[in-house]
């Protein structure tokens, strides 16, 4: 069955193109328009093309299993991109900004006068209980005061269409090479859309990131030695480590390619051993030096944190930086806006019941089987409790975990996720997506144009991450007025 | 470059190239043996001899007949030295640095290792075992065409040159070292019509047949044999040239002075050498010699750069 708009079945959400009785929005028209003119087997032809140009490009991400161990799969991808306007986005972005910029105002605050636990806006309670505070970062001023320098926040829309943010990425946020390879794919598959679209071009991520990483090199000269850190080949983001650093022409080392003597960083090269000034970390922070941290790390580098505390080499993101990557910090988050920019928080937040706070805690327990119960330290979907869709046992666990360790939990009501056409077999179905722009912060904020849209593909289901079934789209950010 | 990169990069040519060679080895002795009448016992055993696994394999086997040796041989994952672990440890070098190499060359070197295993049992009958040792042959010169016309000539380039030359050396020394020492006895006047099938085996193991004929034009004599597999310095495969090889390589690369003095202290030594009053226990020693002087130049390169 080709697409028929006609026979869309939208559901009480939010829909990214259709908006009424089956009305294609203003942005989507052409689109709409587009995809009704073709045929099952033009359909069928361009899902080929598309999965073909993902072989031949070789988009994968590596999935480990039990049974196969380390196994690298086709990226997912749905050839019905999503649409967003030029005029919406860039007060999306204008919030990202703002959010962004308070979150590494408040991670430098944390690590040196703590000036808004004595002004008692947030608790001392969410520190101690952190545990992504790192005490042995105290002290430390990164270039700009920036800390988290590539950050990834989750943004979905609920049934009213209004963005909200679900959470922010401010450790090693992946993602973003899928966001410009899905761009190349369809332009493979589909260029001829791309005449009828005045669509904005995302390609200069490298080149801005390249640009962040240059800024922030200890030394001053005309090309500061850059390097990707990657965990390596079985790491889930193997491949966009590689990518990353192919676009950026950076070296991609693992952590015996480096050494640190005299608190200087180098890398061991045919000629030698060479100075690195700036190393984008694609480590978490308990792994990055078993000197400091995790002491059966092999993948870290020993003495790496002696040399950034002694300025002789930046690490991207800071270590630390984490800190305010909790989901109970993240209900701190417009009181954090408030209180060093003193202003409105642009981007509202999903709301958010600490479980900290007795009032709350026992709002969560008495509303549970509404509520989505989430660990503050867990990501990629693990750990988690969807209360509407969860067993009478299931949810007596959570009230058992939350009672026993309250700070570790947060809760929020169901949302609503907004959904977008899908194309199942040959026809259009509606499935819940989410969005992840990426927001490098330097001497300036940028953030990419759109960001990596993630669907959930099976029906129903709002679980949007690639590890548990996800696919992705690409995100159009279309100029309407042009 | 990064030391790891030039590594693995250095190791993978190795790999393939030991891959290639050993499958021809065992081609032509198979083809040797179809030609030698039933009197002559010419054993496998050699084969076994020539990568040095002896003991491996009769840990393993009982006795060198020919379905052990080539198991042994080509799909034997307990055999370090084993087609399949060449392939299977190209392949796993080749991964790790598949950003950095052309792609369509990392799909071929995962293909001949899927293959090879695909290939494992049918290899074990004569009937298919020229298929599927031609694949691994054909599928390294593949590889080697494909990166010679794809890769820029940088350090990794000259890293894969050294990898190549260095492991064709090697292998070409011992294919003279065991096919000489025990497949053929001492030379004498009255050279028997198996003695020249026999040399035109060794000649053959390097592909090297056609090419000896073309430039030597002289019947087949164990002294030009050697002459022409160890010091003509136009065949490919012969030592003088894979050796002259890794010094073009090694002058592409920073500090290549230690590297380039091993390679000239074993020219010295070929050129010394007469062929001609080679005597076979003499021949042994001086195969030793080389071949401790191709250590030396592994060494120079694993010193100097990784």
């Amino acid at each position: 069955m080709a697409i028929r708009w006609g026979s869309y079945k939208k559901g009480p959400f939010f829909d990214e193109l259709i908006e009424g009785r089956n009305k294609p929005r203003p942005a989507a028209k052409e689109l709409c328009q587009y995809l009704r003119s073709l045929s099952d087997r033009d359909l069928v032809e361009y899902k080929t093309a598309a999965s073909t140009a993902i072989q031949v490009m070789g988009i994968t991400f590596t999935v480990y299993s039990e049974e196969e161990g380390s196994i690298d799969r086709a990226w997912p991808f749905d050839i019905i991109p999503r649409i967003i306007s030029t005029q919406e986005w860039q007060k999306v972005q204008e919030g990202l900004k703002q959010r962004v910029r308070a979150l590494n105002m408040f991670i430098d605050d944390l690590y040196n006068d703590q000036s808004i636990i004595k002004d008692e806006v947030v608790p001392a309670s969410l520190l101690e209980n952190s545990k992504n505070f790192l005490p042995q970062c105290k002290g430390i001023k990164p270039k700009h005061g920036v800390w988290a320098h590539i950050c990834g926040s989750d943004l979905v829309r609920d049934q009213n269409g209004t963005f909200y943010v679900l959470e922010d990425n401010l450790r090693v946020p992946s993602g973003v090479s899928y966001m410009l390879e899905n761009r190349h794919v369809m332009k493979r598959v589909f260029p001829e859309l791309f005449e009828k679209y005045n669509i904005l071009p995302v390609d200069n991520y490298a080149s801005d990131l390249y640009n962040m990483l240059c800024e922030l090199s200890p030394r001053d000269i005309e090309q500061p030695e850059i390097v990707v850190l990657t965990p390596g080949i079985y790491n889930s983001a193997y491949f966009e480590h590689a990518y990353l650093a192919q676009q950026m022409g950076a070296e991609l080392v693992i952590g015996s390619d480096l050494v640190v003597e005299d608190d200087i960083v180098y890398m061991r090269t045919v000629e030698g051993l060479s100075q690195v000034d700036v190393i984008y970390r694609r480590i978490d922070d308990a792994f990055i030096d078993p000197e400091a941290f995790r002491e059966d790390s092999m993948l870290g580098v020993p003495g790496i944190m002696r040399a950034w505390k002694a300025g002789n080499v930046s690490l991207a993101n800071a270590p630390g930086s984490g800190v305010a990557d909790d989901k109970v910090v993240y209900a701190y988050v417009p009181e954090i806006i408030r209180y060093y920019l003193n202003e409105e928080p642009l981007l509202p937040n999903v709301p958010t019941y600490k479980c900290m706070n007795k009032d709350e805690r026992d709002h969560v327990i008495a509303h549970i089987d509404e509520m989505v119960v989430k660990p503050a330290n867990e990501s990629g979907g693990y750990g988690m409790l969807i209360g509407p869709h969860a067993s009478k046992a299931e949810r007596e666990k959570f009230v058992r975990l939350i009672r026993r360790d309250p700070r570790n939990y947060v809760a929020q009501p169901m949302l609503l996720l907004s959904t977008a056409p899908t194309l199942i077999d040959t026809s259009a179905e509606a499935r819940h997506l989410d969005l992840r722009p990426f927001i490098l912060s330097g001497s300036d904020i940028c953030v990419t144009t759109g960001g990596l849209t993630r669907v959930a593909m099976r029906k129903g289901s709002t679980v949007v991450n690639s590890s548990q079934g996800g696919g992705s789209k690409d995100t159009w950010i279309v100029d309407m007025e042009g | 470059m990064l030391s790891r990169v030039a590594h693995h990069i250095y190791w993978m040519a190795r790999y393939l190239e030991r891959a290639e060679n050993t499958a021809r080895l065992i081609q032509v002795n198979t083809h040797l043996l179809l030609d030698l009448p039933k009197s002559v016992t010419l054993g496998w055993e050699p084969i076994v001899d020539m990568l040095s696994f002896r003991d491996t394999f009769y840990e393993k086997y009982d006795t060198a007949d020919e379905k052990s040796v080539i198991r042994f041989m080509v799909t034997d994952t307990r055999n370090p030295g084993a087609i399949i672990n060449s392939l299977a440890e190209a392949r796993e070098n080749a991964r790790i640095i598949r950003e950095i190499i052309p792609s369509e060359a990392w799909e071929h070197i995962n293909n001949l290792h899927m293959t090879a295993k695909e290939d494992g049992q049918s290899v074990l009958t004569r009937r298919h075992r020229y298929d599927c040792l031609n694949r691994v042959i054909v599928g390294n010169q593949t590889i080697t065409g494909l990166l010679d016309g794809t890769m820029n000539r940088d350090e990794g380039y000259a890293f894969l040159g050294l990898g190549r030359h260095l492991e064709r050396a090697d292998m070409t020394t011992r294919i003279i070292d065991v096919r000489s020492a025990s497949l053929l006895p001492e030379v004498t006047a009255e050279q028997s019509a198996f003695d020249n099938i026999q040399w035109m085996s060794v000649l053959k193991s390097l592909t090297a047949y056609q090419m000896y004929r073309q430039e030597m034009r002289l019947r087949i004599q164990r002294a030009d044999i050697l002459n022409f597999l160890m010091k003509k310095d136009t065949f490919p495969r012969s030592l003088t040239y894979s050796l002259a090889q890794i010094k073009q390589c090694t002058s592409e690369l920073p500090n290549p002075a230690p590297v380039i003095d091993q390679a000239n202290t074993i020219e010295k030594e070929l050129a010394a050498l007469k062929t001609a009053q080679l005597k076979q226990e003499k021949l042994h020693e001086v195969i030793d010699d080389l071949q401790l002087g191709l250590v030396n130049v592994h060494n120079a390169i694993n010193d100097n750069y990784f």
